[in-house]
């Protein structure tokens, strides 16, 4: 295990009277963020700019480099985060605004979808919840559950029916109840398989027929204990809805999710939320100093 | 995005061509790309350093056979070793009891309830055994309908209590029900749980303890990085499992955990998981699955090439 005090204590050490950062630092910060899901293309770029930075500033402490660290990892994540919001906000002007929830199986996006749903609820907002899983065994009953314990209404189906048609009575039950927001959950689908990913573009389409600009919002969630295969998955995923944002769930163990710096670097896709346990309140807007603060934790 | 390994050891081997022997110089290089393509599959960092430094010390020590240029031999080195490391044959499931008893575990969403749908089904339809599935898992939303709707496809019986929030008991209950009815095969599907969460980790040994399982099933997502190491060792350290399921291998994940897992619990991987289906189950073969991590169909080309 490592802990906070051996890297910085390494980092303080190694960085002590010398104008570069020695092979033994890198060496140490390059497992710490390998063995956080960086990966090693991202890792490199890491260590490349803290390199150069260290060559070009010709004097560093430990609390500077430490500083350079944070920044360039951080730097890394999408720049429309400032990573100082805590509020689950709506943009005022689209109403309802339609979020559409997608990802491989099992990552945790009904979940998410509950707490979202609780989240908006209590700002006063009217949410309506759509069923649109109907190939998982029982997906529309634990969808059910949570639209129950959050006390919205859910559009739902028989399990097998077209989830574009369910998505489509849902934006349109949505426009009908004057709802603020309406949330759309999908069957998890591995992005490798081009039916169900050709599936997914068209449940997208045919709520552009109620509303032309829906959905407003394509979150993918990935799980945070997956590793470099998130990469694929936001790419085949953005290739067939246009993924707008990120959450990423499972972040009370003991994985780190490092692989969101690369996808968020590479796609340009914020990172919204995070999952941190299976209750009610478990999801957290995303902070990324904190997110990168974990790694070295 | 996955450079198979070839492409990186063909790229790394010119270095190799040309010279005679083994040496620490243009070992180095080649080295390098192997670890790398491990860390791109998602092999553990610690045990992908492992894997590299046992390579290098049994090049090293190794004479350079004439018939074959140190790259070739870099190459059978590399995928000898994978590949031992993977395991020997594939392992069947322990069916002696009377019932049998079969308890799943794992993280939250890895496949376990799916699974336990598959391997039911797969015991009885190839195993002629008379399974009964148990619904232990009392938190997750419609997990217990969820396991209904499963029974309801193959064909098996499912033994749940839903007023009941004890998991032990209802556990125990199931095996008592499989007994009465004649049932031979007891498929006990839990919660999904984090290795961290103390009082869940203490709740699934209590059921182990509590129904003394003829074979307890560590379930796996294939796509899983780094963090596969600590979860497996932690579920292992509580349970003692006897074997790994590894799911969603119908995905395009290169599936490197699986050698984490197996270098850190050294327990076998039975079966794989390779879609939503519950026909979607298949034995483990090794070979195979070390083939996947380094995209060995292109290496063994390459040596013929060579
Ligand atoms: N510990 C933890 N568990 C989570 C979190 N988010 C979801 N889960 C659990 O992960 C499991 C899967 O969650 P779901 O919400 O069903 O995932 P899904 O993506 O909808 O799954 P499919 O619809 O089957 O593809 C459940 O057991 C959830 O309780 C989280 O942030 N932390
Ligand atoms: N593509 C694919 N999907 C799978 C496979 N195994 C399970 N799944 C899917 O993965 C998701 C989670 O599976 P579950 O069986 O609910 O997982 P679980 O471990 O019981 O989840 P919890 O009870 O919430 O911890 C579902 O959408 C399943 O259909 C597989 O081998 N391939
Ligand atoms: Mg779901
Ligand atoms: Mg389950």
């Amino acid at each position: 295990e490592k802990s906070k005090t051996s890297f910085f204590g390494k980092l303080n050490k190694a960085v002590a009277g010398k104008s570069k950062v020695d092979e033994d630092v890198l060496d140490n910060l390059e497992e710490i963020l390998v063995s956080s899901d960086v990966g090693v293309n991202t890792t490199l770029k890491i260590i490349d700019r803290i390199e150069a930075r260290v060559a070009q500033d010709k004097y560093l402490g430990t609390s500077e480099l430490n500083q350079i660290l944070r920044e360039e990892i951080a730097g890394l994540l999408s720049e429309t985060n400032s990573g100082e919001d805590t509020e689950f906000v709506i943009p005022k002007d689209k109403k309802p605004y339609v979020l559409m929830v997608v990802g491989v199986n099992g990552v945790g996006k009904t979940t998410t979808i509950g707490k979202l749903a609780y989240q908006f609820k209590k700002q006063g907002l009217k949410v309506v919840l759509g069923a649109a899983d109907t190939f998982r065994a029982a997906a529309i009953e634990q969808l059910q559950v949570w639209a129950d314990r959050v006390d919205v209404p859910m559009i739902r189906q028989n399990m097998g029916s077209d989830p574009a048609s369910v998505a489509f009575d849902s934006v349109k039950a949505g426009v009908d109840q004057d709802a603020d927001v309406i949330i759309i959950d999908t069957a998890g689908r591995l992005h490798n398989k081009i039916n169900l990913m050709n599936e997914l573009s068209k449940v997208k389409r045919v709520m552009q027929k109620v509303i032309d600009d829906a959905p407003h919002d394509v979150l993918l969630v990935l799980d945070g204990s997956t590793g470099q295969n998130a990469f694929e998955q936001a790419k085949q995923f953005t290739a067939a809805t246009e993924v707008t944002s990120l959450a990423v769930t499972k972040l009370d163990g003991t994985a780190k999710g490092g692989v969101v710096i690369g996808i968020s670097d590479q796609f340009k896709i914020p990172v919204k939320y995070i999952g941190v346990g299976e209750g009610l309140e478990d999801l957290q807007v995303f902070n990324k100093i904190e997110f990168v603060d974990s790694f070295f934790k | 995005m996955f450079n198979s390994l070839s492409e990186k050891l063909d790229k790394a081997l010119h270095v190799l061509k040309g010279h005679g022997s083994i040496s620490e110089v243009n070992v180095a290089e080649t080295l390098k790309e192997v670890r790398r393509a491990l860390l791109d599959a998602d092999v553990n960092f610690k045990i992908a350093k492992e894997f590299t430094n046992t390579v290098k010390e049994k090049a090293m020590g190794q004479n350079v056979l004439t018939s074959l240029q140190p790259g070739q031999l870099m190459v059978k080195l590399v995928k000898d070793e994978l590949t031992q490391l993977m395991g020997g044959d594939a392992e069947g499931i322990n069916l002696s009891g009377d019932p049998t008893v079969i308890l799943m575990s794992g993280l939250q969403g890895s496949g376990k309830t799916t699974f336990s749908g598959k391997l039911a089904n797969y015991l009885k339809t190839k195993k002629t055994k008379r399974p009964l599935l148990v619904a232990c898992d009392v938190y997750r939303p419609a997990a217990v309908d969820q396991l209904h709707v499963v029974g309801g496809q193959i064909g098996v019986e499912v033994y749940s209590d839903k007023g009941n929030t004890d998991p032990v008991a209802i556990a125990k209950a199931g095996i008592a029900h499989a007994k009465a009815k004649g049932l031979n095969v007891v498929i006990i599907d839990t919660a999904g749980r984090l290795a961290v969460d103390e009082a869940m980790m203490a709740e699934i040994s209590n059921i182990h303890k509590a129904i003394q399982p003829q074979e307890t099933l560590f379930v796996v997502d294939a796509m899983t990085g780094q963090d596969a190491v600590n979860t497996a060792k932690s579920f292992n350290d509580i349970l003692n499992f006897d074997g790994v399921i590894l799911t969603k291998l119908d995905g395009d994940t290169r599936g490197g955990a699986a050698i984490s897992i197996k270098s850190v619990v050294n327990k076998p991987i039975k079966f794989i998981g390779t879609g939503e289906k519950m026909e979607a189950i298949d034995v483990f073969y090794p070979s195979r699955m070390a083939d996947r991590i380094l995209g060995m169909g292109d290496v063994v080309s390459l040596v013929e090439r060579a």
